[in-house]
């Protein structure tokens, strides 16, 4: 029990005194799992909207590959993404291993489907009299789907959030295509882990209570934008 | 509607390729795969920033035990290595993977257990001995067993000894690196095999004692190697050329024997490499 207070007086003055090290470590985390949440937005979003509205043959396939993939363990795609990205690997001559990019990658491989599935479910569950309502009323196609879209943007919000929470708080592939290098890829999982490994378990403690405020505060933005009251 | 998200995707596709690139490595990256034990240790956290300070290269340090970084330079995916598995790394320069195998630095392997000894370990002349002692009781013995110098050594002290444990319950495997395998053992006070490093870097944590020490036979050398040129030409040898020659530099030789005395109380590695 001495341990956690000593961690929590700890991640006091760490964040209160602005530890260069400890705050570094946290722009950093959020900058990466931030850019692979936004790249994963993108995709997820559009495909899943795709998805859910067009018919296309083998799409239950397409379907059940998304689901599945909700639940794909960074682990597995760390170690594809290594094979795939050092020196001897097919894509090795961009030197990506041990690099915030590849990390970006790697994240966002996982946060895509989560994004993905979750918007798809959001679509499929609008009332389906709502697109014939839009299109009588003499609605563009893009119309139709810019109209969709925002009916479906609160379980969309979710959807992101799931996705951030997924790879902020991810280790598996993190610690394998970025390597933890110090200054560079190190980031608040990956720092908890090593500071375990060296014994010193109050900064470990307190970059793992970091990780949750940090969480937290990302889910709380998000959670003000979905609770919104509409115009 | 599909051309208009073919676009879109198109679109997202160019923006992450030109978030990425410039983040690609450049020739100012080395990639150094070592031991757990200097991490642990701390000893990294000393050595990496001088190093970068005085060469302008930035080090990216893998640690994983020496097994793993030797098979990671048998592909040519790491430019220049710090382990200590002399068996092994004689193997590995033998085939031609690796080129200047040379001395860096000292410690020892020490036999931590719980106070109680159980197995009676403290008295015992010899480490065979004392491998004996803790087969024949059956006392617990927390093995790494994850290809590092520490678990090979431990292996190499169990045939010695005639004994083969891994059939026994009293035998666990953690296949983690030298400080959560030692926060295992003290958790279930059991035995295991440490280098002195990162036993005594973690000592303030833990309820064990060094039990046995001293013996010829667990001396603990780690060895510099730069990753053969020739034969993957896309390492960046000059890189690894100038860490190696930075560790056996004077300087740091005497950084690397001043490291962990006035935090642990006594000296943790021993230099080597100038005599």
């Amino acid at each position: 029990m001495d341990l956690v207070l000593d961690g929590l007086i700890k991640a006091y003055h760490l964040i209160s005194g602005l530890d260069p090290e400890v705050v570094a470590i946290t722009l950093l985390t959020l900058k990466i799992s931030g850019t692979a949440t936004v790249v994963s937005t993108g995709i997820g979003i559009i495909s899943g909207t795709v998805i859910a509205l067009v018919r296309f043959p083998g799409r239950r396939f397409i379907v059940a590959m998304v689901n599945t993939g909700m639940g794909l363990p960074p682990v597995v795609v760390g170690l594809f993404i290594t094979i795939l990205i050092w020196r001897s690997g097919p894509l090795g001559s961009l030197g990506l291993l041990y690099t915030p990019a590849a990390m970006v990658i790697a994240q966002t491989i996982i946060a895509t489907p989560i994004i993905t599935g979750i918007t798809l479910s959001a679509m499929q569950h609008l009332p389906e009299k709502l697109r014939l309502q839009i299109l009588a009323l003499g609605a563009t196609r893009v119309q139709l789907l810019l109209l969709l879209m925002r009916e479906a943007r609160l379980p969309m919000l979710t959807g992101i959030m799931a996705g951030f929470g997924g790879v902020v708080s991810e280790i598996g592939a993190s610690i394998m295509v970025g390597g933890n290098v110090k200054g560079y890829t190190r980031v608040l999982t990956t720092a908890t882990v090593m500071e375990t490994g060296k014994g010193n378990f109050a900064l470990a403690i307190s970059l793992g209570i970091i990780l949750l405020v940090l969480a937290f505060a990302v889910n709380y933005t998000l959670t003000t934008i979905q609770q919104r009251k509409t115009p | 509607m599909y051309r208009l998200t073919t676009k879109i995707l198109l679109l997202i596709v160019i923006a992450v390729c030109a978030a990425v690139l410039p983040a690609v490595a450049g020739k100012k990256d080395v990639i150094l795969a070592t031991t757990t034990s200097t991490q642990d240790s701390g000893l990294l956290d000393v050595l990496v920033p001088a190093f970068e300070k005085r060469t302008g290269y930035r080090l990216k340090t893998i640690a994983v035990g020496s097994g793993q970084a030797m098979a990671m330079g048998e592909r040519g995916e790491a430019d220049v290595l710090l382990v200590h598995s002399p068996a092994a790394e004689e193997k590995f320069i033998k085939q031609g993977f690796g080129v200047n195998r040379r001395i860096v630095m000292h410690n020892d392997f020490v036999i931590v257990g719980p106070r109680s000894d159980p197995a009676g370990v403290r008295n015992c002349r010899s480490a065979v001995e004392a491998f004996k002692r803790i087969a024949l009781a059956r006392s617990l013995f927390i093995s790494r067993a994850d290809n590092s110098g520490t678990y090979v050594k431990e292996l190499s002290l169990w045939k010695k000894a005639g004994a083969s444990p891994e059939k026994g319950r009293w035998y666990q495997e953690t296949g983690l690196g030298m400080g959560q395998t030692l926060a295992v053992v003290n958790e279930k006070q059991g035995y295991t095999l440490s280098d002195r490093a990162t036993y005594l870097a973690l000592r303030k944590n833990m309820d064990m004692a060094i039990l046995f020490q001293g013996d010829k036979i667990l001396l603990n050398i780690y060895h510099v190697i730069e990753i053969n040129e020739k034969k993957f030409p896309k390492i960046n040898g000059e890189g690894a050329r100038a860490f190696a020659r930075f560790l056996i530099s004077p300087e740091t030789q005497k950084m690397i024997g001043r490291f962990g005395v006035a935090q642990y109380g006594s000296q943790l590695f021993f230099p080597d490499a100038v005599k």
